[in-house]
């Protein structure tokens, strides 16, 4: 007896937390999100202080858009966060999303950063761009074509080539160049690698540190995370052993992909809902981010972190981001095809 | 039948003598049916998936995915395999039959690397190795060289780098089943081929190997499944298992279909390995007698000198790469962020693990009890089949098991509720997906393979005539289980139910997809807090991690211990 009342207390005590998850109360946003909380707190805390709205968390790694989508009517989601193009597409076509109208978002985000059915928005911009070694690479400019040339032959580090940064990069050069033009491309790029794909964006600023390659791919907010890393003061040298330089494909501009949010289809909290994405538009939010996580902000006027802006101006190419998510999975084909992440051959 | 009568002074009815046979058991039945329902529900949904899909992925995984990435998953799952039986295996016999400096300190010591979660271990390694780490360090300072470019260094993101990685972390499940073995039965049967004249390395090759061959099988199928069902690790690594190839099928190419068609690929191969353990333990005959657990055992062989000193190095070695390197890593880090100690958060984590991983513990034993005790009474190839087929959980990735959980889970939910809002006008939500009950549902499916083929080790050791004999004596199936077998398997329960803990503690990929709001495990805490791939910020969690998957190894390995010295 004692036992079973012991597994009953249990159970509900294991049970407990989703009666909170049911709560529908006016003043909370519910946000199921790609984005590390670290990275987001800020914002959020200062969303609270400004419109006593409540916000609660729940972040996953994979499969949001399966959950959302099974969770069905009953969903507690009411914004997704999201840190790629191609996700924030992909809940569009799962039909988990819903158009949201909004003159104040639609005044903050320039047209090219947002769905034409208003059903996703990007919230910050991250540039893919060129670290390269500044003792080793005395050119100051690059195209993302430059890269499959033989004289770097050996000298390139990239991370996994299915990783959702450099897919999106491929997806992009997919829509400019053509599929044959960009297979050729990335074979070329496949024999210039130094190594085996490997590790994170940061992990290639390393392996210019190190010695082991001279130009790496990475996104642009990386390079201010680690000039400022105050814990792990090391990787300010990482930092400074590299220079970061914006290269474009064939005039138009570096390949830009964005961070973004969407509302859930069946938001039980609307209003809250509508109130923390047009914040997130807003100016405090976009300022935040610049400065803490180095992103770009979509907001026009509202300036990039100065560490960033020391890099140089960034012109972004001006494909439109659903292109990028459309090439997605040739792009993904043709990673496995070439053989990218299996390192050079020739 | 007349001999049964002659044993007992109240001869049994008719009736408890078929039982005795095993012939009628409808209720246990019914129930191990019911419960090996629930464990594969999230397996046929899959299988489900799987089926709706068009097929139109195959010819590019056929022609550029599959081919490379099975062969680099067998690659490892024999890399892996052969290390953690060799290393599992000598470090059980050096413990068990020799005497050597910390001796008993290190018989436990041994068990800390499953405290490490491998996707941990891969972080520390590739730390630890790489060109800014220690090693790398040492050497250009000896050497004088400047850059990775002056010399050679092999490479951990390799399939043979991820081997020794889960290797390092995963030989203590060998370890841990084939000391089992020779504790019982090794000494025993050493000692009598000792005094037959044998020299130790015969008696080693031809009277142990083959004693332990199906302890040391279990704990190697234990391994293949961890390392199939890998993502952390090989992911980080850089290397494409099948495993791998899920995840970039459904991420990456937008086809759910297509990757659970590869785990239904995956889940052939285990059962493959299933099989083949099944084949491996057949003729376990080996039953212990208990009765030879003499006081008048001949002492530990005492190693002295260049033996002594080969012997603490051969076991040190495996304890300082699975445990020693992760804990310094993270330590380091860790020193640096003191003040997350401080955190609330970190103790709800912390509470939220234990709470997780205790339900999960109790539940799992729970289970495999129930169905081990179904194969053993009703002697039926079905029943034993159904719960083989049970444990399958174990080797399919965690996103991909939560995501067949979720979708059974949640179909139940919103049928149940809509029921209740057309005939009571009240919405009753979501009930079981999207709390921590539904966490504990998958783990326990992840990790029932764990519990069932430990306590089913602790029972294939087990006399057969030790409840037939309570049973012919009138003693109802329940209660020659409830006082015959489970005292006699409490050490086996209680391995299963800390096994099943520590991997719970570890658990991520799950847990963070089923979790409700404002749930965190001190595993999702390190996600979360390593933001964008830094595991560095996670330290402090991580560690916590590690010293909460300890604590119940540190007891285990004591009361084990002193079975040991009785």
């Amino acid at each position: 007896m004692r036992t079973i009342l012991a597994r009953l207390s249990l159970a509900a005590i294991l049970l407990s937390p989703l009666t909170s998850g049911q709560a529908g109360a006016a003043d909370v946003v519910n946000i199921y999100s790609y984005r590390q909380p670290d990275l987001i707190e800020p914002v959020l805390d200062a969303f609270t202080r400004e419109t006593g709205i409540q916000t609660r968390l729940l972040f996953l790694d994979k499969g949001l858009e399966e959950r959302i989508a099974a969770e069905g009517i009953n969903s507690p989601a009411d914004v997704l966060l999201s840190t790629d193009i191609s996700k924030l597409v992909k809940a569009k076509e799962a039909g988990i999303t819903q158009p949201v109208e909004s003159d104040v978002i639609a005044g903050n985000i320039p047209s090219e950063y947002r769905d034409p059915d208003k059903e996703w928005f990007g919230i910050t911009r991250r540039a893919r761009v060129v670290y390269a070694s500044k003792e080793r690479v005395d050119a100051d400019a690059l195209s993302y074509a430059d890269l499959a040339r033989p004289e770097w032959k050996g000298r390139i580090c990239i991370r996994s080539g299915q990783h959702d940064y450099n897919l999106a990069l491929f997806g992009a050069l997919i829509a400019h160049w053509g599929a044959e033009k960009t297979e050729a491309w990335m074979t070329g790029l496949r024999d210039n690698l130094a190594r085996k794909p490997e590790g994170n964006d940061r992990a290639q600023a390393k392996g210019i540190y190190s010695g082991e390659c001279d130009l790496a791919l990475g996104n642009t907010y990386y390079v201010g995370l680690m000039m400022t890393n105050e814990r792990e003061p090391e990787q300010k040298d990482w930092a400074n052993a590299m220079k970061v330089i914006f290269p474009d494909i064939d005039g138009d501009g570096t390949h830009v992909n964005v961070s973004g949010m969407a509302m859930a289809k069946h938001a039980p909290n609307r209003d809250a809902a509508l109130k923390l994405m047009e914040f997130l538009s807003g100016d405090e939010a976009q300022r935040v981010y610049a400065a803490q996580v180095f992103e770009y902000p979509v907001k026009p006027g509202v300036e990039a972190s100065d560490i960033v802006q020391s890099f140089g101006a960034l012109k972004a190419d001006t494909l439109p981001l659903t292109r990028i998510a459309e090439e997605r999975k040739a792009a993904s084909e043709m990673v496995d095809r070439v053989g990218l992440d299996d390192g050079p051959q020739n | 039948m007349q001999a049964s009568q002659a044993v007992n002074p109240a001869p049994p009815s008719p009736r408890r003598t078929a039982t005795v046979r095993g012939l009628r058991h409808p209720l246990i039945r019914a129930l191990a049916l019911v419960i090996a329902l629930l464990v594969l529900l999230p397996v046929t949904v899959l299988v489900g998936v799987g089926l709706t899909g068009s097929g139109e992925d195959w010819p590019h995984l056929v022609e550029n995915v599959l081919p490379r990435s099975t062969l680099t998953t067998l690659w490892l799952l024999a890399l892996v395999s052969a290390g953690t039986a060799s290393i599992g295996v000598t470090s059980a016999w050096l413990i068990v039959a020799y005497d050597f400096p910390l001796r008993r300190l290190l018989a436990w010591a041994l068990i800390l690397p499953v405290a490490v979660p491998p996707y941990l271990a891969a972080y520390a390694f590739g730390e630890f190795f790489h060109f800014t780490g220690p090693v790398q360090a040492a050497l250009r300072g000896l050497f004088g060289w400047q850059s990775a470019r002056d010399y050679w260094f092999p490479d951990i993101r390799s399939t043979e780098g991820a081997a020794v990685v889960l290797t390092a972390v995963l030989y203590p499940y060998v370890y841990m089943t084939t000391r089992v073995v020779f504790l019982m039965q090794g000494r025993n049967i050493a000692d009598v081929a000792r005094t037959l004249g044998a020299r130790p390395g015969t008696v080693f090759r031809r009277v142990l190997l083959p004693v332990a061959r199906p302890a040391i099988v279990a704990g190697v199928a234990l391994v293949l499944m961890e390392t199939l069902n890998d993502i952390g690790a090989v992911e980080y690594l850089g290397v494409r298992t099948l495993t791998f190839s899920v995840y970039s099928t459904w991420l990456n190419r937008g086809s759910l279909e297509g990757a659970a068609q590869i785990a239904a690929v995956m889940m052939v191969i285990v059962f493959a390995i299933l099989m083949a353990e099944q084949w491996a333990r057949r003729k376990q005959g080996f039953h212990a007698a208990r009765a030879t657990h003499l006081k008048a055992r001949p002492p530990r062989a005492r190693l002295t000198g260049w033996k002594g000193v080969s012997a603490l190095v051969a076991i040190l070695l495996p304890i300082l790469a699975g445990f020693g390197i992760p804990v310094q890593v993270l330590g380091r880090f860790a020193m640096r962020r003191l003040d997350q100690l401080s955190d609330p958060a970190l103790g709800d984590a912390f509470l939220n693990s234990v709470l997780v991983a205790g339900g999960t513990a109790l539940l799992t034993v729970a289970v495999a009890l129930l169905l081990l005790n179904a194969v053993r009474l009703v002697r039926r190839p079905s029943v034993l089949a159904l719960a083989r087929v049970s444990t399958i959980g174990y080797a399919l990735p965690g996103t991909i098991l939560g995501l067949g959980l979720l979708f059974a889970l949640a179909r139940f939910d919103n049928s149940v509720d809509a029921m209740m809002r057309s005939w009571f006008g009240w919405s009753t939500g979501l009930l079981i997906s999207g709390s921590a009950g539904a966490v504990v549902y998958a783990c326990t499916i992840r990790f029932l393979a764990l519990a069932e083929g430990t306590i089913r080790s602790g029972l294939e050791k087990l006399p057969r005539n030790v409840d037939d004999a309570a049973r012919s004596l009138g003693c109802t199936p329940a209660r020659s289980a409830r006082t015959i077998l489970l005292p006699l398997l409490t050490p086996a329960i209680l391995t299963a139910a800390v096994l099943v803990f520590v991997d719970t503690v570890k658990e991520l990929s799950a847990t963070i997809l089923l979790r409700p709001f404002g749930f965190s495990t001190l595993a999702t805490h390190v996600y979360e807090n390593a933001s964008r791939g830094v595991v560095e910020d996670g330290a402090v969690a991580a560690l916590l991690i590690i010293a909460t998957a300890m604590a119940p190894v540190m007891l285990l390995s004591r009361a084990l211990m002193r079975d040991e010295t009785a």
